[in-house]
């Protein structure tokens, strides 16, 4: 047994519990940098541009061995493997819309290199990725200004789809237009747009669906168009049908929210 | 045990005489495994560079090797896949596919029976850095500023799995300059150079085999599954007069403890990268790779063979 010091204290056990500390400390300050750098490092996630089929972006992330198979694979040599003090989280396949595009290979030859599954083989058909979203400028689109281009609307693959274009007829004095209108149920992010726009920078961008995509909620009940599931529920109960004065106490339908809290 | 080997200041000296008055071809000759291991090394860059920028490939369609040290595909059949990144991929709670899971089990089989720690020697990038800035610290006569255990990898290990628990990003993928260099040879320059640097400089003038030897959780990582693989450096205690001139040489000279060495007959320690050093340097040959099955019955024979000479001594 070791012999007690002063204060009944062991000295060899306090040693011991001292260098467990010490240990513990040094750990934990290694282990919360360490942490800080990866989580610092993949922040930039939400801007890149992934091959089609990649995972959400944590998913992704954690699940991306940075080997580029994918790189080597991709018949346009388009992806890139983001280089250490890049933008992009390191080492993670990416590419630039503006200067090439992905060209939807019918059979996704860089989803089927992936080994670890970040570029999902759940995705069967090219026309189902999401790489990201094309987003119209108006400001600086020549369409808008009333000029006849409609580039985007011709190379888009999936024309008539991703991006339709609407006519805007105008008084004599003016031309019409004739406006792309991109839709996000069909867009895949290809961005053979963005390449194509021939603004000197591109006035329609791919841009990740994080970045520019809303989201209505579900409390909006659009009472015009009698299609859609809440319609069915006024028709399946008229008598839950909300009355426009809420019943003092009760709990208000969901037309009547605002009325309730002085709104 | 007849005859316990005896080491005299003499046979010390006559050793390393005769490593010093080794002539050109014989000096020349010791060099085989570096040379052999800058081979291995850089015809793996090579294959891959090739592969991914000229297009090589063994048939129509059918790429060389492609990928990177994380993971590849050897000749369109065999996948080969980095085990410890695939099991940091794994603690994020991702679920592998099966070809980065056959790729881990190729690799991990491969060091795990045969090769022990020579990735550490004979693939990775990193390993001529780090040998560069050994060899030039030798010249230079750096001395340390300070000292750090050789187990700090193994908590290295620890941390990483631990942290890439916590963050949900393989912890050591992300910052490792092995992963850097290799990615950033053959898919574009980055920052990554900048690691190689720090890891020469942190090796040349703070710490002798600062990073390979003392940090890396990746050759941590194959100092255990290599601890009992196949090929080892044989022992041979009859011959060794202990002039130390292999373990001056060695980069985890803590391997080659003689004492526990003469008890096994070869270099047990999962740390032996095989790197090949040790083995011509022996003035006496008493260092040799060999198989681990083939090591006790050629201690046998040699201890045999020791013996009789012993025994013919004494009569004489």
């Amino acid at each position: 047994m070791a012999e007690k010091g002063l204060g009944g204290l062991n000295p060899s056990r306090r040693d011991f519990l001292v260098k467990m500390a010490q240990g513990a400390a040094l750990a934990g300050t290694g282990g919360l940098l360490w942490d800080y750098i990866l989580r610092n490092e993949a922040r930039a996630a939400p801007y890149a541009l992934r091959p089609p089929g990649a995972l959400a972006e944590d998913d992704f992330n954690a699940a991306c061995i940075k080997c580029g198979q994918c790189v080597v694979d991709c018949p346009p040599k388009i992806l890139k493997l983001e280089p250490a003090g890049g933008a992009l989280p390191i080492g993670t396949p990416f590419y630039d819309a503006r200067t090439g595009p992905c060209i939807m290979c019918p059979d996704i030859p860089c989803m089927k290199a992936c080994p670890t599954g970040a570029l999902s083989p759940e995705l069967k058909k090219i026309e189902d990725a999401r790489m990201g979203l094309a987003v119209i400028d108006i400001e600086n689109c020549l369409s808008y200004k009333g000029l006849r281009c409609e580039i985007c609307h011709r190379e888009c693959p999936l024309k008539g789809k991703a991006i339709t274009l609407e006519t805007h007829p105008r008084q004599t004095s003016r031309h019409a237009m004739f406006i792309p209108l991109v839709h996000c149920d069909a867009c895949t992010g290809c961005g053979i747009c963005e390449k194509a726009c021939p603004t000197e920078i591109a006035a329609i961008r791919i841009l990740p669906h994080k970045l520019v995509q809303g989201k209505i909620g579900d409390h909006y009940r659009l009472g015009w168009t009698f299609d859609t599931e809440i319609t069915e529920d006024f028709k399946q109960a008229p008598q839950a049908a909300p009355s426009l004065t809420p019943e003092p106490g009760g709990k208000p339908g969901g037309l009547d929210y605002l009325n309730e809290g002085g709104l | 045990m007849s005859t316990q080997p005896t080491f005299s200041k003499a046979d010390v000296l006559a050793s390393v005489e005769k490593l010093h008055s080794r002539s050109g071809a014989a000096e020349f000759w010791s060099w085989r495994y570096i040379i052999l291991r800058r081979i291995t090394q850089l015809g793996i860059l090579l294959l891959f560079f090739g592969t991914a920028h000229w297009g090589w490939q063994v048939a129509k369609d059918v790429p060389l090797l492609i990928g990177n040290l994380s993971a590849s595909k050897f000749i369109g059949l065999i996948p080969l896949t980095d085990p410890f990144a695939a099991l940091q991929i794994f603690l994020t709670g991702h679920v592998l596919q099966k070809e980065s899971l056959i790729g881990a089990a190729v690799v991990l089989g491969i060091y795990f029976l045969i090769g022990g720690r020579m990735f550490c020697a004979w693939a990775c990038p990193v390993n001529m850095v780090t040998d560069a800035a050994g060899w030039l610290r030798d010249k230079m006569g750096i001395q340390p500023i300070f000292h750090l255990p050789r187990t700090l990898r193994y908590f290295i290990l620890v941390a990483t799995l631990v942290i890439t628990v916590i963050s949900g990003l393989a912890a050591f993928e992300w910052v490792s300059p092995i992963g850097m260099a290799h990615r950033e040879i053959i898919f574009g320059l980055g920052m990554g150079f900048t690691a190689l640097l720090a890891i020469f400089l942190f090796d040349l003038l703070i710490l002798k085999h600062g990073w390979c030897g003392h940090l890396c959780p990746l050759g941590a990582f194959y100092s255990l599954v290599g601890k009992t693989a196949l090929l080892r450096v044989r022992f041979d205690t009859n011959t060794c007069t202990h002039c130390g001139e292999c373990a001056k040489i060695c980069p985890e000279p803590q391997v080659l403890n003689l004492k526990k060495l003469d008890e096994r007959g070869y270099v047990f320690s999962g740390e032996c990268s095989n790197c090949g050093r040790c083995s011509p340097i022996c003035p006496e040959g008493s260092l040799k790779f060999d198989f681990k099955p083939l090591i006790r019955s050629h201690n046998t024979q040699a201890r045999v063979h020791a013996d009789a000479i012993a025994v013919q001594r004494r009569t004489r």
